[in-house]
């Protein structure tokens, strides 16, 4: 066999989402890979710019699935800084707990995907059991498992009551002992290391290149944490680690990722303890004043960013969203070089891919004359309904 | 002619084999479920995929050879059929037997992973033709390191017939203890064969869909999938015979309820370590088979050749 290409999506079981990379193969080695973008893209931000503030906060909490809090969150406080408004002490406290326990179930919902990319479906099998147990607390702290509408302008929602707050801190006890397993496993475990260390490969000059962040970038030793270089919420006064390591592939980010979850469980209860009553929320006007703000949040796989614009209504002019992903995807070509097809797997799993956060609209060009033509719904109909009759299947 | 056909076709050929490999593919993904503490599937589930299959529609890629495409689930079925037959089941005695039939035992169950490559080149698709030479490396790796470790046995017992040997080892109760490093080489090496974690290379899911049967559907998967199931029985039982021989002067009944209950237990041998491991890449594969399990089964050859020459005389 010579080169080939062979397509790995925007349909293949290792990806969850829709994504192409083209691989160009020689053997099993790779030696080029071509992303497209564009297959989940939602029109969010357009879509932002047409509904109220307060809807805005539903409609960028869907932007992730799993890191639903951090776009909420982010796109609040942003909103605050344009406002003006400070939040309650508890109000900031209840965002960092909540923030916290989505970190750990994203890191163990990895943990599992990671496991399942090589093939080792016990892994993915125990950390998802595993999972429950945040996914349970998340239920009864918000009332949802995923999306959970906690957050509003001024504040959140929803109170933390004493007894749930001493439910939070034994699951957080249990999730800790089951969290020191899989960190014995993952630093133990002869096939899951060999599959691991010294895969997908990124140094920390092509890191900063690039601009690797998060974990990925954590993990080729960038020293980088928006919860602790330019702390929101209640980070300013609790104290964590930031995990940063020096292996530089695919196993450092396990190890950043899995010691995460420990500063995580440490986080959660100095949160609990340092939480005073009081009240949850601050009024703030429907109409936001104009001005415009950038807000920075840590989200679980990276740094997340939202730019608010406002005209004094109660609709934003504009609403940008970057991903953590999208400052990922260009590391992932640098750690794709000169691996093997069956390492793709996981190094694309291990900046922890979120491609339906990151899409962005694609304009497409024809090769030969280089210029696009928009479409619209009656034609494309028509364009379908011809292709599928020139191969034999007839409406 | 009748009894010629009744073995083939119903005992212990076609129809007991095909009900006892569901049972087993059962069985194995029960255990795998709940040592991953899952709940796992009810006891019909394997049979009743087959069904669901067989009722799917076909589809041939255009490109494909059409012949071979349609032919090879039916080689591997039969072949692994065929093989049974030297196989001792219960007792000593195996239907055919012959001196060398342990090569043809051997040689006829090289013959699915043949069509396992075959059946992935001639799909002309790019997932499936890696996954066939996948499957062709891998073959070279294992293959060498199992006629060694099943050879060893037989050397001790001088003879190369399965039926003889499994006489041999009658007479001499306790001498199967000599092959147990053989038995460890050959239940990895069977992973391997069978195409199981940590050596599912050939069909590692995340990485090249379903590797050969890609483009396989409706009855011809069904089939390769059924093939695969008595292949899984087959070799368990080939080691049973070769590994595990006592208790073969049972009545048969008893007799038989111990050879499913070897089959059972070296299933679930391979069950427990596709639990605990994570899937190795092709190259660490076959570093790791001619590295590590080549040298071990020289030494239970060289073992039994030195033990040969004390013992039996």
């Amino acid at each position: 066999m010579g080169k080939v290409i062979i397509p790995i999506g925007p349909q293949h079981p290792a990806l969850k989402e829709p994504e192409s990379f083209s691989v160009t193969l020689e053997g099993e080695k790779i030696v080029d890979v071509n992303l497209r973008l564009g297959y989940n893209h939602r029109g969010i931000e357009k879509a932002c710019e047409e509904r109220t503030y307060i809807q805005d906060i539903y409609i960028l909490e869907r932007v992730c699935g799993i890191c639903s809090h951090s776009h909420s969150t982010c796109f609040v406080q942003t909103v605050e800084e344009i406002a003006g408004v400070e939040i309650p002490e508890r109000a900031k406290y209840i965002r960092t707990i909540v923030a916290e326990l989505e970190r750990i179930h994203s890191h163990l919902l990895w943990l599992g995907v990671a496991g399942h990319e090589i093939g080792f479906d016990t892994l993915f099998m125990y950390t998802w059991r595993d999972r429950e147990i945040v996914m349970m607390i998340l239920k009864k702290v918000t009332g949802n498992r995923v999306n959970y509408g906690i957050n509003t302008i001024g504040g959140v929602r929803r109170d933390i009551s004493q007894e749930l707050l001493k439910e939070i801190l034994t699951s957080v006890d249990a999730l800790e002992e089951r969290t020191k397993y899989y960190i014995q496993v993952a630093t133990q475990e002869t096939t899951l290391m060999n599959r691991l260390l010294n895969v997908g490969k990124l140094s920390h000059e092509d890191a900063v290149l690039t601009g690797a962040i998060g974990p990925t970038g954590r993990a080729s030793g960038i020293d980088s944490d928006t919860r602790r270089d330019d702390p929101y919420a209640a980070y300013d006064k609790v104290t964590f680690k930031v995990i940063v390591d020096n292996h530089n592939d695919v196993y450092g980010r396990t190890l950043v990722r899995v010691l995460e979850l420990m500063e995580a469980y440490s986080i959660i209860r100095q949160s609990v303890q340092n939480m005073t009553e009081g009240p949850i929320t601050v009024k703030v006007p429907r109409k936001i004043p104009a001005g415009e703000a950038f807000g920075r949040y840590e989200a679980p796989r990276g740094e997340d960013v939202h730019y608010v614009k406002s005209n004094g209504t109660e609709k934003p002019e504009r609403v940008k969203v970057r991903a953590p992903t999208l400052a990922n995807i260009k590391p992932v070509l640098k750690m794709l070089e000169n691996y093997n097809l069956a390492d793709l797997p996981i190094i694309v799993a291990a900046i922890d891919p979120c491609f339906s956060c990151t899409d962005r609209t694609l304009l497409i060009k024809d090769k030969k004359s280089n210029k696009s033509k928009i479409m619209d719904w009656e034609s494309l109909r028509k364009y379908s309904i011809e292709w599928y009759k020139k191969r034999g299947i007839g409406f | 002619m009748a009894t010629a056909l009744f073995y083939i076709l119903i005992f212990p050929g076609f129809l007991f084999l095909a009900v006892f490999g569901l049972a087993v593919e059962f069985v194995d993904r029960k255990l795998y479920a709940r040592l991953q503490n899952r709940v796992g599937p009810p006891w019909f589930q394997p049979l009743a995929d087959f069904i669901k299959l067989l009722a799917k529609e076909t589809i041939i890629p255009d490109k494909a050879e059409k012949l071979i495409f349609k032919l090879l689930p039916f080689f591997a079925l039969t072949s692994v059929v065929a093989t049974i037959l030297y196989i001792p089941i219960w007792g000593t005695e195996a239907i055919f037997s012959f001196n060398g039939d342990i090569i043809i035992v051997l040689y006829l169950l090289s013959i699915p992973t043949l069509t396992f490559f075959l059946a992935g080149w001639y799909s002309k698709s790019l997932f499936s033709m890696i996954g066939a030479i996948r499957a062709l490396t891998q073959f070279f790796a294992y293959e060498v390191p199992l006629f060694i470790v099943v050879l060893s046995p037989a050397l001790l017992a001088g003879t190369w017939s399965l039926s003889k040997m499994a006489e041999f080892y009658n007479q001499h109760p306790g001498y199967w203890l000599f092959n147990l490093i053989g038995f460890g080489v050959a239940v990895i090496v069977l992973l391997g064969k069978l195409e199981k974690v940590p050596f599912d290379i050939p069909e590692a899911e995340t990485e090249i869909v379903a590797g050969s049967f890609t483009e396989y559907s409706g009855m011809l998967l069904a089939f390769f999938r059924l093939a695969i199931d008595i292949e899984t029985v087959v070799c368990a039982a080939l080691l049973a015979a070769v590994f595990l021989p006592f208790g073969l002067g049972l009545s048969p009944i008893l007799g038989f309820s111990l050879f499913i209950i070897k089959v059972l237990f070296i299933v679930a041998l391979i069950s427990l370590l596709r639990t605990v491991f994570a899937r190795l890449r092709i190259d660490q594969m076959v570093n790791f088979c001619w590295k590590y399990i080549a040298p071990i089964s020289f030494l239970q050859l060289l073992i039994n050749i030195i033990l040969g020459a004390v013992l039996v005389k």
